[in-house]
C-alpha cells in the first residue's frame, strides 16, 4: 500500500468497498471527514461507523457494541460528540465529521491525545479514540455552560468542572480495562490548561 | 438489517406526504432507537424518511409563559436551554438523567417520545413477545421480570416505557402537536398520548401511521419546586428501575400545588393523580408524603422479581417530596 499523507491521497483514493452486491438500494454521497472530502457509493444501510472504517479505512474509530452502549465509536459532528454506530452515513452529507485521525497526528498531537499518553490513560487502547473524541466534545459542552446530571442545580451557570462532573459527563464511554482514574486525570489536566482545553 | 429506500424530507408537509405515499415508511430523527431496532430486524421499515434536518429545532416562548419545543430540538440542547433550566428544571434534570451525552446530542424530542416501550425479551428475537409478534405470548410473564411494570400491566405485556423525558413532561402537563397526512394538525395532551398494553401491546400511542410530531408544548409551569429522582442499577448511562418527577408548592403551611409522575413502573409514563389528591390542601409532612406514596402504588402488582419496585417507588417518591417540600 502506498504511503499516504493523511487526507490528501486518501481523498484521491476511490471508496474501496463496492456498493452492495445484493441489489439493495445504494446512494452516492460525499462525506467531509477531517477536512477532506470523500466520494462514496454505499448501501443506504451503511452506518457512519462502517463508512468510516470499511470504506474510508479510517479505522481509528472503533466498534465495540454497535448499539450505542459503549462509546467506542464516538466521533464529532460539527464539533458535537455522537455515536457513529447509531446513525446512517447518508444522513451526514455536508456535515463536518472529525475522527481521532483528524484531531491530531503522531508528530502533532492534540492536547487531549498528549494528555492521555502523559497520564497513561489506557491499557489495551480499544476505547481510547472514543474516549478522546468524547472528552474533546465534552469540554466544548462545558465551555458552553451545559449542565449535567452531576450539576447540583441545573439553573446555575457557569458549571464547575469537578471530578464528579467529569465522570458523569464521560459515562457514555466505557473502558473494559478500567483505566478510568487516569482518563479522569488526563481530562482534568487538559481542562485546567489554556483555553479550558478547547481546541484552538 | 433489512434493505430499505431512503429520502430526506424538505419540510414537514413533504415528510407527511412522503409517509402517506409509501407502505411501511418510517420517519428517522436521531435514529438512536430506530436503527438499534432495525439492526436486530425488530423494526423493518421499507422506506425511511429522514426528518433530522427539518426546521423544527427551535425552542420558542409561548404566549402566557409556556414554551414550545420543536420536535427536532436535540435532547442535549433542550436540557441546556436557559428557559428550560429556570422554568422547567424538572425537564432539564430528567433529560440529563437519560442515556449518555453522545446519545442526547442525537436524540430528538419527537424520537424520545416515540422510542419503543420495551424489555430485554423484546430484543431477543428467539423469545416470544406479543409486542413483536402479536399473539405470540410474553416471555417476561413467568420469566425474568425484575425490570418490568408494576402498574397498568396486562396479561399480554408487562414492559415499561424507558423515557425519562416523558415522565417530566407528564408532570408538566405537556401537549403534543401532530401533523397528519392531509396537512391538518391536532394537539393531544400527553396524558392521553400513551396507551396501556391491554390486549394490543404493539400499539403504544395514539399517533396515526404517517403522522408527524411537530412540537411539544409546555404550559406555564405552576410555582413550586421541581425535582427529578432516578434510581438505577448503576450511577449513570442506565435505564430507571424507578424514577419520580415532582412539583411541589407549599404556601402558608399547606400544599397549594403538587404534581407527581413515575417512570420505570408502567407501559407509559405514569401520572399519579391519586397521590396529588392526597396532598393537595394538606400540611406537608413525611406522613402525608407516605400516604401519597401509598395512594400512588395502591394498585401496584408485582410479578416476582420486580416486587421490590413497589416499595422502591414509594420510598423514592417520599424522598423526592421531602426534598421538594423543604423550606
Ligand atoms: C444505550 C442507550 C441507553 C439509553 N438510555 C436511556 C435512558 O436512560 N433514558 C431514556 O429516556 N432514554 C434512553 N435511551 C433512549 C433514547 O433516549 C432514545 O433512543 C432517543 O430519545 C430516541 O430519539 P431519536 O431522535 O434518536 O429517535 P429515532 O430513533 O429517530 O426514532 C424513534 C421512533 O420515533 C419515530 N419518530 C421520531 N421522530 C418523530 C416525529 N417527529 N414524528 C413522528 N415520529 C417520529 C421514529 O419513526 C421511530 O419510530 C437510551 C438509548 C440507548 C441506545
Ligand atoms: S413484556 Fe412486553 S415487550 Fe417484554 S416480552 Fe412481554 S410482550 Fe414482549
Ligand atoms: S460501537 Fe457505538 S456505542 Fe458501542
Ligand atoms: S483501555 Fe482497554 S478498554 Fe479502555
Amino acid at each position: 500500500m502506498p504511503k499516504s499523507t493523511p487526507g490528501v491521497e486518501r481523498a484521491a483514493r476511490p471508496a474501496a468497498k463496492p456498493a452492495a452486491p445484493t441489489g439493495a438500494p445504494t446512494q452516492k454521497l460525499e462525506l467531509e471527514v477531517n477536512r477532506t472530502s470523500y466520494a462514496l457509493d454505499v448501501d443506504v444501510r451503511t452506518s457512519l461507523l462502517d463508512a468510516l472504517r470499511e470504506h474510508l479505512h479510517l479505522t481509528g474509530t472503533k466498534k465495540g457494541c454497535d448499539h450505542g452502549q459503549c462509546g467506542a465509536c464516538t466521533v464529532l459532528i460539527e464539533g458535537r460528540r455522537i455515536n457513529a454506530c447509531l446513525t446512517l452515513a447518508v444522513m451526514h452529507e455536508g456535515d463536518q465529521i472529525t475522527t481521532i485521525e483528524g484531531l491530531g497526528a503522531p508528530e502533532a498531537l492534540h492536547p487531549m491525545q498528549a494528555a492521555f499518553l502523559a497520564r497513561d490513560a489506557l491499557q489495551c487502547g480499544y476505547c481510547t479514540p472514543g474516549q478522546i473524541c468524547s472528552a474533546v466534545g465534552m469540554l466544548v459542552e462545558v465551555a458552553a455552560g451545559w449542565p449535567s446530571h452531576a450539576t447540583p442545580d441545573v439553573g446555575t451557570r457557569p458549571v464547575e468542572l469537578t471530578d464528579g462532573e467529569i465522570r458523569e459527563r464521560m459515562s457514555g464511554n466505557l473502558c473494559r480495562c478500567c483505566a478510568y482514574p487516569n482518563i479522569l486525570a488526563a481530562i482534568r489536566d487538559v481542562a485546567s490548561g489554556p483555553n479550558g482545553g478547547r481546541s484552538p | 438489517m433489512k434493505a430499505f429506500t431512503y429520502e430526506r424530507a424538505a419540510d414537514a408537509r413533504a415528510a407527511v406526504a412522503a409517509a402517506a405515499a409509501r407502505a411501511n415508511a418510517k420517519f428517522i430523527a436521531g435514529g438512536t432507537n430506530l436503527l438499534d431496532l432495525m439492526r436486530l430486524e425488530i423494526e423493518q421499515p421499507a422506506h425511511l424518511i429522514d426528518i433530522s434536518r427539518l426546521p423544527l429545532q427551535a425552542i420558542d416562548d409561548e404566549p402566557g409563559g409556556g414554551l414550545r419545543l420543536g420536535a427536532q430540538a436535540r435532547n442535549s440542547d433542550t436540557a441546556a436551554d436557559p428557559r428550560v433550566r429556570t422554568r422547567y428544571p424538572l425537564l432539564s434534570q430528567a433529560l440529563l438523567a437519560g442515556a449518555s451525552a453522545q446519545l442526547r446530542n442525537k436524540a430528538s424530542i419527537g424520537g424520545n417520545l416515540l422510542q419503543r416501550t420495551r424489555c430485554a425479551y423484546f430484543y431477543d428475537t428467539t423469545a416470544p413477545c406479543n409486542k413483536r409478534t402479536p399473539g405470540g405470548g410474553c416471555a417476561a410473564i413467568g420469566g425474568l421480570n425484575r425490570n418490568h411494570a408494576i402498574l397498568g400491566a396486562s396479561d399480554a405485556c408487562i414492559a415499561t416505557n424507558p423515557s425519562d423525558m416523558a415522565v417530566a413532561l407528564m408532570a408538566l402537563d405537556a401537549e403534543v402537536e401532530l401533523l397528519g397526512a392531509t396537512g391538518a394538525s391536532r394537539r393531544v395532551a400527553l396524558r392521553d398520548f400513551y396507551l396501556l398494553p391491554e390486549t394490543t401491546p404493539h400499539i403504544e400511542t395514539v399517533v396515526h401511521p404517517g403522522e408527524l410530531i411537530t412540537a411539544v408544548v409546555l404550559p406555564r409551569a405552576p410555582a413550586g419546586r421541581q425535582l427529578y429522582r432516578k434510581v438505577r442499577d448503576r450511577a449513570s448511562y442506565e435505564f430507571a428501575l424507578v424514577s419520580v418527577g415532582v412539583l411541589l408548592a407549599v404556601e402558608k403551611g399547606t400544599v397549594e400545588e403538587v404534581r407527581v409522575a413515575l417512570g420505570g413502573v408502567a407501559h407509559k409514563p405514569w401520572r399519579a393523580l391519586e397521590a396529588e389528591a392526597v396532598l393537595r390542601g394538606r400540611a406537608p409532612s413525611v406522613a402525608a408524603y407516605q400516604a401519597a406514596a401509598d395512594a400512588a402504588l395502591a394498585r401496584a402488582v408485582g410479578r416476582g422479581h420486580n416486587d421490590f419496585k413497589i416499595e422502591l417507588a414509594k420510598r423514592t417518591l417520599v424522598d423526592a417530596l421531602t426534598k421538594a417540600g423543604r423550606p
